[in-house]
């Protein structure tokens, strides 16, 4: 509250207006990095046009994978992940159900069951079947008494689901609901699906849901450090505002035999799209390696959607973005740049608008960039 | 134990291996006549002068939003993509029964007509009906309908070894044996690998017999421009199968004549009886994209668009699109020229009477081995060159070792 009123107080040195990232008619443009990046794109003589990997950018599935398992990841460490530039997050489903059908307990083909969340979105199950895996089922994960996730429903149905079940798990940012679970109840979920349960992740707006990037992964991470294999599927949609670009990933954990399950991946690759579009994960691939790019990135992502009120149907509206800043980041910022933020680093997003987006998000750009 | 345990390694794409085999060679005379993409005389890729004139453009501009596609695609490279294909004046677009839908390169737009066609073409769900690909054909072509389904996928006769040429007869036969209502994947022209096309009058003989039997005619059109620098002439297959009343798919890529291999720019236009047979056919479509890709990507398509909507652009486009061709029809006219003042034996007028980027130069497999261990000139085992890997610097060599691998190798 202190903090409010001395904002409130003094007026922010060098506040610029918004160039643009909001039209007349609420459509959203491009973030301003994102556009600079695009710019730096179109105008570098060294990029050529050729097919890319089948598998996409090496750089970009390198830093999509970092950042859903983190760097230190015992999965990353031990070189048994892989990951796959896919078109959008229904891109990665996709690959990922042909993938599991494949190759899933393989002398043959495995066709389910397939464990969706009820309530899901429809598409889900259509692009299972689509791949062949025609045996869809239930697990109880809504409950409308209680206006929220009932995990003895859920993990009593996880329970009695057969070996070998694939399950569809949400690990932020629940389709419809935008419903989630504590870390306790993951916990719980964790240890139902050790016992011959495969998990599907679908992770669709990595840092937008809690408004910490580690914490809405930190399912996927659990799961891997119990040693689990999984499948998760990313989007860069909406932490990118990418969204016409589709730019998407699937990442693979496995315990081994890993080269042989990337060259089945890469010939279901082939009869999809036989490699995937290119501007988007180049844009991608070029913020995650910059961690004030990607602060910004996200920061901005997250005001549009309170300053333009668009209430995301994935996720609550979010108060704090988490900047993992130090102690003499913080004291940067609000001494030298006039921000107010909380010691421990963390923002209030929904005191940011139009006015003060440019400014803010190039404060921190430079907290983060500069030696302090 | 991990439930991938027991999952085979899967064989490499030959034309891939043949590349990384390529970039291992240290030798300093190597060639790669591998993979099918454009190279300028540097023996560099090319990206054409409009496309970055028109990528700038695009990164430019304020107003463009970042949302998502619709399902079906961008309207109006949909639209105008279909044009290229049928023509500014096609009858069938003026009776509105032209529909098209963006898809992810060429590859994405035969998955989506194949995925239509196995749910909803001969029947229902009807995984039966026959899928012919010609006697060689692109690889991916039998993988991408097998995948979607298809049980059946069978080849036709169309590459004579012997007379290193089309086998007409062998094609007009396979055609007439087919069970009715089959599908048939034709290329719309510069045939992938043999390069070699049905003349105007072969392709009338073609339409006839498909027109009695009412088999399906699936175009696959990835080098249009590119073949003859023509646009109107590299599509006169598809228009002419138009004018016939057939109803068709052509699946179109932009890779090729616009130098956009990455960002997998497709369109599979549809050709239908009528307007309210076209509607039901893409909303069945718009289904099944839904669940594959959602919708597709924009960069690409906006690009293309921005292109073929703009009169200068388009100009300076079919310009770019003609320098590719040409150089190719120089090294083809070249290649021919050399071996001839060689004498190396046997006849090599297929050189020049095959179009496009690829040619079957009828070496035999020893002959493509010796090539490609002994002078380090890497081409498919099938004896397909690109001829976009020929320069006027590497000429002499390649036309030499032929000569050496026809006359030493057996």
């Amino acid at each position: 509250m202190q903090m409010n009123s001395e904002f409130r107080e003094r007026q922010p040195i060098g506040v610029k207006n918004l160039s643009v990232a909001l039209t007349q008619h609420g459509h959203t443009t491009w973030l301003p990095l994102v556009r600079k990046i695009k710019q730096q794109i179109s105008t570098d003589p060294t990029l050529i046009t050729e097919y890319p990997h089948i598998l996409g950018i090496p750089e970009f599935t390198r830093r999509a994978t970092q950042l859903a398992l983190g760097k230190d990841s015992p999965a990353i460490v031990e070189s048994r992940v892989f990951g796959i530039q896919t078109v959008g997050c229904t891109g990665a489903v996709c690959l990922g159900a042909e993938l599991l059908r494949s190759c899933y307990c393989s002398s043959s083909s495995w066709s389910g069951p397939i464990l969706l969340s009820s309530p899901c979105d429809d598409s889900l199950a259509g692009t299972f079947k689509a791949a062949g895996i025609e045996d869809v089922q239930y697990y109880r994960y809504w409950d409308a008494e209680s206006n929220g996730v009932c995990v003895e429903n859920m993990v009593h149905d996880l329970e009695n689901a057969p070996e070998q079940c694939v399950v569809v798990l949400f690990a932020s940012g629940h389709r419809p609901t935008g419903a989630e679970l504590s870390q306790e109840d993951w916990k719980r979920v964790a240890e139902v699906m050790k016992r011959q349960l495969f998990a599907f992740f679908l992770m669709s707006a990595q840092g937008l849901c809690s408004g910490s990037l580690e914490q809405d992964a930190w399912p996927v991470r659990h799961c891997v450090s119990l040693g689990l294999e999984l499948l998760c599927a990313q989007s860069f949609s909406h932490n990118f505002g990418l969204y016409g670009e589709r730019v998407g990933h699937l990442l693979c954990v496995l315990k081994q035999n890993l080269l042989a399950v990337q060259s089945q991946a890469e010939k279901l690759v082939q009869t999809l799209w036989s490699c995937p579009p290119m501007e988007g994960a180049r844009v991608v691939a070029t913020v995650l390696s910059n961690p004030a790019h990607l602060v910004d990135c996200i920061l901005i992502s997250l005001a549009l959607y309170t300053t333009v009120g668009k209430e995301p149907p994935l996720f609550k509206k979010i108060t704090f973005f988490s900047c993992s800043l130090s102690a003499q980041q913080v004291d940067f910022l609000v001494q030298k740049k006039h921000i107010y933020l909380l010691p421990n680093g963390c923002l209030n997003v929904s005191a940011i608008n139009s006015r003060n987006l440019d400014y803010v998000a190039e404060s921190i750009h430079q907290a983060l960039s500069s030696k302090l | 134990m991990s439930i991938f345990g027991e999952v085979p390694q899967a064989a490499p794409v030959a034309v891939f291996k043949l590349t990384a085999d390529f970039r291992e060679d240290q030798n300093p005379s190597k060639v790669n006549l591998g993979v099918g993409a454009y190279r300028t005389d540097e023996g560099q890729p090319w990206v054409l002068p409009v496309v970055r004139k028109v990528e700038k453009m695009i990164a430019d501009d304020h107003s463009l939003n970042h949302e998502y596609l619709p399902i079906l695609g961008l309207p109006e490279f949909r639209s105008s993509s279909s044009k290229i294909a049928l023509g500014e004046d096609s009858p069938a677009i003026k009776d509105n029964r032209v529909g098209a839908v963006q898809c992810l390169g060429g590859t994405g737009a035969l998955k989506i007509g194949a995925e239509f066609l196995r749910r909803w073409y001969n029947g229902t769900d009807n995984t039966k009906t026959p899928v012919y690909v010609s006697a060689p054909t692109w690889e991916n072509h039998n993988a991408v309908f097998s995948n979607a389904g298809f049980e059946d996928i069978r080849p036709y006769k169309y590459w004579d070894a012997g007379k290193r040429g089309l086998d007409l007869e062998g094609f007009l036969g396979d055609l007439e044996s087919a069970p009715d209502h089959s599908i048939f994947v034709l290329h719309a022209c510069a045939h992938n690998p043999t390069g070699t096309d049905p003349t105007q009058d072969q392709w009338k003989q073609i339409a006839d017999v498909m027109k009695r039997k009412s088999l399906f005619a699936f175009f696959d059109s990835a080098y249009q421009g590119f073949a003859s620098g023509n646009l109107d002439k590299d599509a006169w297959a598809v228009r002419y199968f138009v004018s016939q009343g057939f109803e068709l798919f052509c699946a179109q890529s932009f890779s090729k004549n616009f130098g956009l291999y990455n960002e997998r720019v497709g369109n599979l236009t549809v050709v239908a009886k009528d307007q309210d047979n076209l509607n039901r056919v893409l909303s069945q479509m718009e289904k099944i994209v839904r669940i594959t890709w959602s919708n597709p990507p924009s960069q690409g398509a906006r690009l293309v668009a921005i292109t073929l909507n703009t009169p200068e652009l388009f100009a300076e486009w079919k310009d770019n699109v003609k320098t590719m061709a040409d150089r190719v029809l120089l090294m083809r006219a070249q290649l021919k020229e050399k071996l001839k003042a060689l004498g190396t034996p046997g006849t090599w007028e297929h050189i020049t009477e095959q179009i496009g980027m690829f040619s079957f130069t009828g070496l035999n497999p020893k002959q493509v081995e010796y090539l490609v261990k002994e002078k380090h000139i890497y081409l498919m085992a099938s004896g397909r060159i690109n001829m976009c890997g020929l320069t006027t610097k590497n000429i002499d060599y390649v036309a030499e070792s032929i000569h050496e691998a026809v006359t030493t190798v057996q």
